[in-house]
């Protein structure tokens, strides 16, 4: 995941990177509460597990924690009430390879992460697909 | 030294091995004109000779691409006219201090607080002497540079799982690592363990350098002592007088040393984008925006988002709209030079070929956060003696960098709290600025502790939430570089691409300085082609 261009750019910046992640060590949290119990555990690796918490720390960064995305120069697709979710494969898809600009956050992920957050946006944001992506799923389409 | 006889070597392999390393050296100089052989592709001055033969250029975005792109084509006599999204000039090359307000996408707001004289730069923040293009730029536009303090020996390695979280002065690691390391390689040598890829004649040489090397004394070890202290600092140091006398300090042992992963951080000084003399714009990064706007500022309109762009026959029509007034305009020109960001221009309608298409949609934007934070005085300097230079930890802020100005002057300093990458820049992303603050206060007290009581105000900024980049800078890898670069560096039609993604330098100005160059060359001779 991490490219050679990240490391360029900040090597002295990252230097951590690759070598010594803090293994989980859970840091005490001023956060938000339930979101914010196991965040922060590696440079590499998402340590949420459910699909809220991920949802929460890592897909909130761009398509906002109300799902409704955002617009400047560009725009971050709002999620709620999306036909595009309507196929588990496609969020999945895009979640494993991204998409555009989007970069792959379904590589830092396992897939029981990747299902747990595909199930969690399908289900949340106006969202009411009943079919959810098991991990065996995401596994075929990484 | 008792093997010295076995790798004696007499004056005459000496003087002929001298003749060797010359011959090569004087044939490298004529190979590479000497001060070009490692920079980057920038050569000089661009020429575009020949007249504009009235044509025109429309260049979307007023970044460092984009006003380099503007500056060289006005001069060599075309009608230029730029397109900005924001109400400003500089893209990256962006500063915040004391006043500036910032919005980032989903509206939360920040007015740095910061006092007069301190700042951060949110994105690109140093100039390495490689990057002749830019410095080319500052020197041309009256942008000042002043050394950017990258490696300081004085300043830390932390880790959370060595030492207790106890941070390390970075000259200590390095001297026990190199130490150790000239020691060991020192006993290989010794024992001829490396008679198969050594001479006896290169031994005797191998031997003294990693004496020099390594602060090893006379015995070749790296021990407690004059040597190892003068590298990795006294227990008491010198001074004059009665109480002058030092006191070497302890190395650490090599397996402390190597299973701390502090060396890590050694090879990122050594990178040629890291090496001194590098420099920063005084005043901050924004200084090179301002710079440009003196000289072109005339040529471009702010508060224009693109929303269109299409080229036919005769020209290239770009639609637009102004952010304050909401009108729908549109803008013509012959040709187009197209900066905007990737993760944008992915999302803009366009018709170049489906080669270009699909380079411009193969390329994600890196995640990364950067936060300022002033305290109420320069404790860094005061009590802890690092001036200027990068602490790095495995913390989620991954640096601290120190200002490298204002040495020793009382008041309130800003210094960069994080630069944070990977998941960790995403989960911060996720938090509102306030708690990135919080979290980055956090964490920095354990090396700092003094954070506690000296913070004053700080400020964050989460690139996947700048309303016009969307992502810190375009990640190539080699399978892309492969299929899509060049497609999108190819001149489409009456189109163009410029900026740091379409460089092989990405993430750095000198990136966005030298693909503006090699793109405006190849369509001023198209145009002198017509």
């Amino acid at each position: 995941m991490i490219s050679r261009q990240t490391i360029v750019l900040g090597v002295a910046a990252l230097a951590a990177l690759g070598g010594i992640a803090a293994s989980a060590a859970a840091q005490t949290s001023s956060g938000p509460v339930a979101a914010d119990a196991t965040v922060f555990s590696s440079q590499s690796r998402f340590g949420e597990q459910d699909g809220a918490s991920l949802y929460a720390n890592v897909c909130a960064a761009c398509h906002m924690p109300d799902g409704k995305g955002a617009r400047g120069a560009g725009f971050y697709p709002s999620l709620e009430k999306s036909e595009r979710l309507a196929a588990s494969g496609y969020p999945a898809y895009v979640v494993l390879k991204g998409m555009n600009g989007m970069p792959a956050v379904g590589s830092m992920m396992s897939d029981e992460q990747v299902a747990e957050v595909v199930n969690y946006v399908r289900t949340n944001f106006g969202n009411t697909y009943t079919d959810p992506i098991t991990a065996e799923e995401v596994k075929a389409i990484r | 030294m008792n093997d010295q006889p076995q790798f004696g070597m007499s004056k005459r392999d000496l003087l002929a091995m001298i003749g060797k390393s010359a011959g090569a050296t004087a044939m490298l100089m004529a190979m590479a004109p000497l001060g070009q052989a490692h920079a980057s592709t920038f050569t000089g001055p661009i020429k575009l000779d020949g007249g504009a033969k009235g044509k025109s250029v429309l260049i979307l975005g007023a970044g460092v691409a984009g006003l380099v792109a503007a500056l060289e084509l006005e001069r060599a006599g075309y009608a230029v006219k730029v397109l900005e999204y924001n109400p400003k000039v500089g893209g990256r090359a962006w500063t915040l201090k004391g006043g500036d307000s910032y919005t980032e996408l989903g509206g939360a707001a920040q007015t740095c607080q910061f006092s007069a004289g301190n700042y951060i730069n949110p994105g690109p923040w140093r100039i390495p002497t490689e990057h002749g293009g830019l410095i080319h730029y500052c020197q041309m536009l009256g942008v000042g540079l002043e050394p950017f303090q990258q490696n300081n020996y004085n300043a830390y390695l932390h880790s959370t799982q060595a030492f207790g979280g106890k941070p390390q002065r970075y000259k200590t690691i390095q001297a026990d690592y190199y130490g150790h390391v000239s020691e060991l390689l020192a006993k290989a040598v010794k024992s001829s363990a490396l008679d198969d890829a050594v001479t006896a004649e290169d031994a005797e040489i191998l031997l003294e350098s990693l004496r020099s090397w390594g602060a090893l004394d006379a015995d070749m070890r790296y021990v407690r002592g004059r040597q190892s202290a003068t590298r990795r600092g006294w227990d008491k140091g010198p001074g004059g007088g009665l109480t002058a006398e030092p006191i070497p300090s302890d190395p650490l042992d090599l397996a402390t040393v190597l299973k701390s992963g502090l060396w890590r951080s050694i090879g990122g000084h050594l990178s040629n984008e890291h090496q001194h003399a590098i420099f920063q714009p005084v005043g901050g990064m924004g200084e090179i925006a301002r710079g440009f706007e003196r000289a072109v500022g005339h040529l471009v309109r702010v508060n224009s988002k693109v929303t269109a762009i299409r080229q036919g026959e005769s020209g290239v029509t770009v639609s637009f709209e102004d952010t304050r007034s909401g009108e729908k305009l549109t803008a013509q020109a012959d040709y187009c030079i197209c900066t905007i960001p990737l993760s944008i221009l992915s999302q803009i309608e366009m018709n170049v070929g489906p080669k270009m298409a699909a380079a411009i949609r193969a390329v994600p934007y890196s995640p990364s956060v950067k936060v300022g934070l002033e305290f109420k005085r320069r404790f860094w300097e005061q009590d802890e003696q690092i001036y200027g230079g990068i602490t790095s930890t495995d913390l989620p802020i991954g640096t601290i960098s120190y200002p490298s100005f204002g040495y020793g002057t009382p008041g309130p300093a800003a210094l960069l709290g994080a630069y944070s990458g990977g998941a960790y820049a995403y989960e911060l992303t996720s938090l509102p600025p306030e708690k990135r603050i919080e979290k980055v206060l956090e964490w920095g007290a354990q090396i700092h502790p003094q954070y506690k009581t000296e913070f004053v105000s700080g400020i964050a900024v989460a690139w996947h939430r700048v309303p016009w980049v969307q992502g810190c800078f375009g990640q190539w890898n080699d399978q892309s570089r492969a299929t899509h670069y060049k497609n999108l560096c190819e001149i489409d039609g009456r189109i163009a691409l410029a900026g740091e993604h379409a460089s092989y330098i990405g993430g750095w100005q000198e990136g966005s300085v030298t693909s503006a160059l090699d793109a405006i060359e190849r369509l001023h001779k198209l145009v002198q082609a017509a």
